[in-house]
């Protein structure tokens, strides 16, 4: 089974939101609602001040902390590539999982279910690109699998330098920002 | 339509803190560990074998335990999102999630709290219903059945109050909520109020002192469990010192050294300590300032813990 996850180069990302846009029109994310984001992150101080910009979302954890505490297993890893997914008829909405996610990354669909980013299971089961990575203009992702060697993911994160987020939290993440 | 120009949403650059959680879910957790603090006053009275008397407590508490735990549960149907899919929780058990175990305590809570009540039901039920009365002695012609029923009343109880800490705990993504010791703090928590809601509603006085020591012991225990949460909280991480600034000089310093810890556990264990050594009367006053502290400590932890973050003391965070 893959281990599907992602790198984003911070350098090439300019802030477009056409992931963000490509998304809500390829998912149907109801207005007012996302399931990815641009972040912007300033540090330092003048003159050495660094800025970095990122596309964030789900982080699909090797540990994923909202499948464990989902009562009703409706959160769960899937057999294509280790996603984590949400089965909308078996949610509650207890909410438990958008508490436990250090990334913030999930919200309450209006009709009532937990959602978040899938990696656009739906096309990677058909062999295509989730839609962000697809539609980049700076070509900023690469997508694939974390245990192939030969993958293009594999050997981008072999060559560069690169960071997860809130490590710290254990879960695991296998979203990669390229320094 | 409006168009969505600008796309910022559920993110720690985004959002101040996430807020997924309102007055259900602390309602729900106070009334949990008020009736897990009742059944183990009522398994300890069963175990001990005090039925016998009219006038014992255990006549009263899994009534309105009953009444306490349906409300809680109802409390926390308001605040699911996907109401009706509720009886998904019964079609599986997911050992990872304190929540499913919740579930399934409460399969075993509500008929061990109806066997309980049966063994000494109200004069006036037993009045109304045959059924009840010969249940009752049936009940009561086993006194081995009674004490079993004690034992399994005292264990759930335990389960049940360490179960609305460890909810909690389970959600290691908020530092605040991020340790263990808030199962024994609850469960504290909750044996301090059934405590003094049975000191309020006792009808003799025997069982009134007994209580006022009881929850002395709970509040004492739930000071010194509280002293080690803050003292784990401020010598581990940097998210966790953060997290343990909400109530050193944080948004919730006054809510939890007023409400929580000055009037909700020093305050009444200072008048139920001189009640007890007779210098001054038993009151009302002190009960209800347990009970009232013991609801501030569940919303000022349910809030607080929602606005600890990972990110808090670690990223130098520039929000837009």
């Amino acid at each position: 089974m893959a281990r599907y996850g992602m790198a984003i180069d911070t350098r090439k990302c300019v802030g477009c939101m056409d992931c963000v846009v490509a998304c809500k029109t390829e998912n149907g994310v109801p207005e007012g609602l996302n399931r990815d984001w641009i972040a912007y992150e300033s540090a330092g101080k003048f003159p050495t001040i660094h800025m970095e910009i990122r596309s964030e979302r789900c982080n699909h954890c090797d540990n994923p902390p909202c499948v464990a505490c989902c009562p009703t297993g409706a959160s769960h890893v899937d057999d294509l590539g280790h996603i984590v997914l949400v089965t909308h008829n078996a949610c509650i909405g207890c909410k438990a999982c958008l508490a436990s996610c250090p990334y913030d990354a999930r919200f309450v669909h209006p009709d009532g279910y937990a959602d978040k980013c899938t990696f656009c299971a739906h096309r990677v089961g058909e062999g295509l690109d989730p839609a962000c990575v697809m539609v980049c203009p700076t070509r900023c992702f690469t997508f694939g699998d974390l245990d192939d060697p030969q993958s293009a993911i594999t050997r981008v994160l072999e060559s560069r330098r690169g960071h997860a987020l809130l490590t710290d939290a254990g879960t695991g993440p296998r979203i990669f920002y390229l320094d | 339509m409006t168009p969505e120009l600008f796309i910022t949403r559920h993110n720690e650059l985004v959002d101040p803190f996430v807020q997924v959680w309102s007055w259900q879910i602390p309602v729900y957790l106070f009334l949990g560990g008020l009736v897990a603090g009742m059944m183990i006053i009522t398994g300890f009275s069963l175990v001990k074998g005090r039925y016998g008397e009219r006038s014992c407590i255990c006549s009263a508490l899994p009534g309105v335990g009953l009444v306490m735990l349906s409300l809680g549960m109802l409390a926390l149907f308001l605040d699911l999102e996907h109401k009706w899919y509720v009886w998904r929780l019964y079609t599986t058990f997911q050992p990872s999630s304190p929540m499913s175990w919740g579930a399934w305590i409460l399969v075993l809570v509500y008929p061990v709290l109806i066997a309980s009540w049966l063994v000494r039901p109200p004069a006036l039920l037993e009045d109304l219903s045959q059924t009840v009365e010969r249940a009752s002695a049936w009940l009561q012609a086993r006194p081995q059945a009674v004490r079993a029923m004690g034992a399994a009343s005292l264990g759930l109880g335990v389960a049940l109050g360490i179960y609305t800490g460890i909810l909690l705990s389970s959600l290691g993504a908020r530092p605040l909520w991020s340790s263990g010791i808030l199962g024994p703090l609850f469960l504290a928590s909750g044996l301090s109020a059934a405590a003094a809601f049975t000191h309020m509603v006792a009808r003799n006085e025997h069982e009134r002192i007994e209580m006022a020591r009881l929850d002395n012991v709970a509040l004492t225990a739930e000071l010194g469990i509280l002293a080690l949460l803050m003292l784990g909280l401020f010598s581990g991480s940097a998210p966790q010192m953060a997290a343990a600034g909400l109530f050193m000089g944080g948004a919730y310093t006054a809510p939890f050294w007023v409400f929580v810890v000055a009037l909700g556990i020093v305050m009444p264990l200072i008048i139920q300590n001189l009640a007890v050594a007779h210098r001054i009367a038993h009151t009302p006053l002190a009960p209800l300032m347990v009970m009232t502290g013991s609801l501030a400590l569940r919303f000022v932890f349910v809030q607080a813990g929602q606005m600890s973050h990972w990110a808090h003391g670690v990223l130098g965070v520039i929000r837009h």
